[in-house]
């Protein structure tokens, strides 16, 4: 229960004055700029724009610095941000297999079309802390080896040849892409709606339950089919011009997860898939993804339901962080009427207590 | 006549093509690009508002397993603008990010493109934005080239 409670307004206003001066540090420093922390802090920028699920580097640098860093927070800025402007329409589907790739790896094959492209990648360093980063040593550009100019092949279409692999992923004929913008959760879900409440959702809860999966609580055995990171133009529909125009292109990550073997009387056994897609790079959250989502098809491949990760609606309802931190820290606004009224109970529940040992201890004394 | 027709047909395809292309290589243009070009022409057009500057949204799709059915990735952020030159040809601008002005930029060149008597003078700025863009996809794809994994198989001590 809630009741209105005046005499914060000086307090919240001193407060935010403060929050302003703790943000803004040492004023002897030079103050972080936009651009800096796009260009330094950039997969922190990436994060913020999947799990507010707005592609715009620039406004999520702005949320990051507003937050002094508080991932979540920035989060919870852009998100609010994105409510206050219309909606000029949806995208046509973005090619992942026509990506600008700049980093590629798969699992499954050590050779394949394309090759194995390591890109910008935190793999295979040892993890120390660099001293060399304490100051502002000049860094040289990266090395350049002529580009053989060969189709990066999609690792699903290799397998696929051989009909070793589920397709793509199909949904029934007339089936309308799901908004969850638009209409409110309903359980249970088609696997497009899953993907975007997934592709917003919190890359700590997703590896949290990813890992799960491997851990033997909901077991799929997967392999990374592959991962590719790079830029797809996004295209949008002109009905005044009668042809769709690029609007220009956003970073993406993809996951192909190819998991364990389905079959059936009618079907021969083929690999099953999960998919993660992304905004910006972050390998990671895409992995995690995949996992949750081949999980979360246990029902569709009549697996049985016996493991957090499967649970579509204990996953989706918990995968957004927005919406967690705001039913978790709304407990520490004022709930001083709700308290007096379980202060009372308790008492009285007491009260009752003793009088019920006052009772028996007469018999106690026999 | 209905040769003619299709002939016509056939022709607005291709200008249609021509103008998508156009379109897009304006979206990936950046706001000085844009200005300068806009600074160098001769004969500056009189602009009149249409709609916009305006941002707003674009949900952006992506396919189950990358190939299946479509599903909403996510939104991102559009400006666009919508303009008219003094004969009355309407250009339209669109480009991801928040700046309106640069939507506007490009709905002028749009307008241009489609004004016979102008379009040259647009080309010129497509073909360096065409270049600039293949130039630094290039340099990326080779950096990235550089990373590419040369297997080797060791060779093994015993006989």
């Amino acid at each position: 229960m809630y009741v209105a409670v005046k005499g914060g307004e000086a307090a919240i206003s001193n407060a935010h004055r403060l929050l302003a001066d703790r943000r803004r540090g040492d004023r002897s420093l030079p103050a972080i700029g936009i651009e800096q922390i796009v260009a330094q802090l950039g997969l922190a920028v990436d994060r913020v724009m999947a799990e507010a699920s707005l592609y715009d580097r620039a406004l999520a640098a702005l949320a990051i610095r507003q937050s002094r860093g508080d991932m979540i927070e920035a989060i919870f800025i852009l998100r609010a941000y994105r409510t206050t402007l219309p909606r000029f329409g949806y995208s046509k589907p973005v090619e992942t297999g026509a990506m600008l790739i700049e980093r590629r790896v798969s699992a499954t094959y050590k050779d394949l079309p394309g090759g194995q492209l390591l890109g910008p990648t935190f793999d295979y360093t040892h993890r120390l802390l660099d001293p060399s980063l304490l100051g502002d040593e000049t860094v040289e550009a990266g090395l350049e080896r002529e580009e053989p100019g060969e189709a990066v092949m999609r690792v699903s279409d290799i397998l696929a040849d051989e009909g070793l692999v589920e397709d793509d992923g199909s949904l029934p004929d007339g089936h309308v892409a799901g908004d969850i913008t638009r209409e409110p959760l309903e359980f249970p879900m088609a696997r497009d709606l899953r993907l975007q409440a997934l592709a917003r959702g919190d890359e700590g809860f997703l590896l949290a339950l990813g890992y799960s999966t491997q851990r033997g609580y909901a077991r799929t055995h997967p392999f990374v089919g592959e991962v590719r990171i790079g830029e797809v133009e996004v295209e949008l529909d002109m009905p005044e011009l009668g042809f769709s125009v690029s609007l220009g292109r956003v970073q993406v990550t993809e996951c192909q997860m190819i998991a364990q073997f389905k079959g059936s009387a009618k079907n021969p056994p083929q690999f099953t898939r999960g998919y993660g897609l992304v905004f910006g790079q972050s390998e990671r959250k895409a992995m995690a993804m995949s996992l949750v989502d081949r999980a979360l098809r246990a029902e569709e491949f009549g697996e049985d339901i016996v493991a957090p990760a499967q649970d579509e609606e204990f996953v989706i309802s918990h995968s957004d962080n927005v919406q967690a931190t705001g039913f978790v820290e709304h407990l520490k606004l004022p709930h001083y009427v709700d308290f007096q009224a379980e202060l009372d109970l308790v008492r009285r529940m007491r009260r009752e207590y003793e009088a019920a040992q006052n009772i028996d201890l007469p018999e106690a004394a026999e | 006549m209905a040769s003619l027709n299709k002939s016509a047909e056939v022709a607005g395809k291709d200008a249609g093509a021509e103008r998508q292309k156009a379109m897009g290589l304006l979206a990936k243009a950046s706001r000085a690009e844009l200005q300068a070009a806009f600074g160098a022409l001769a004969d500056k057009p009189t602009v009149q508002p249409v709609r916009g500057p305006e941002t707003g949204l674009v949900m952006v799709r992506g396919r189950i397993g990358g190939g299946g059915a479509p599903f909403n990735l996510g939104e991102a952020t559009v400006s666009r603008a919508s303009i008219r030159l003094d004969d009355g040809t309407v250009g339209h601008g669109q480009t991801l990010g928040t700046d309106g002005a640069k939507a506007r930029l490009a709905a002028t060149f749009d307008a241009l493109f489609q004004q016979p008597a102008r379009k040259a003078e647009v080309e010129t700025l497509l073909d360096a934005v065409a270049a600039r863009v293949a130039k630094e996809d290039a340099e990326k794809a080779r950096q990235t080239a550089a990373t590419r994994v040369d297997f080797f198989t060791m060779v093994r001590g015993e006989d």
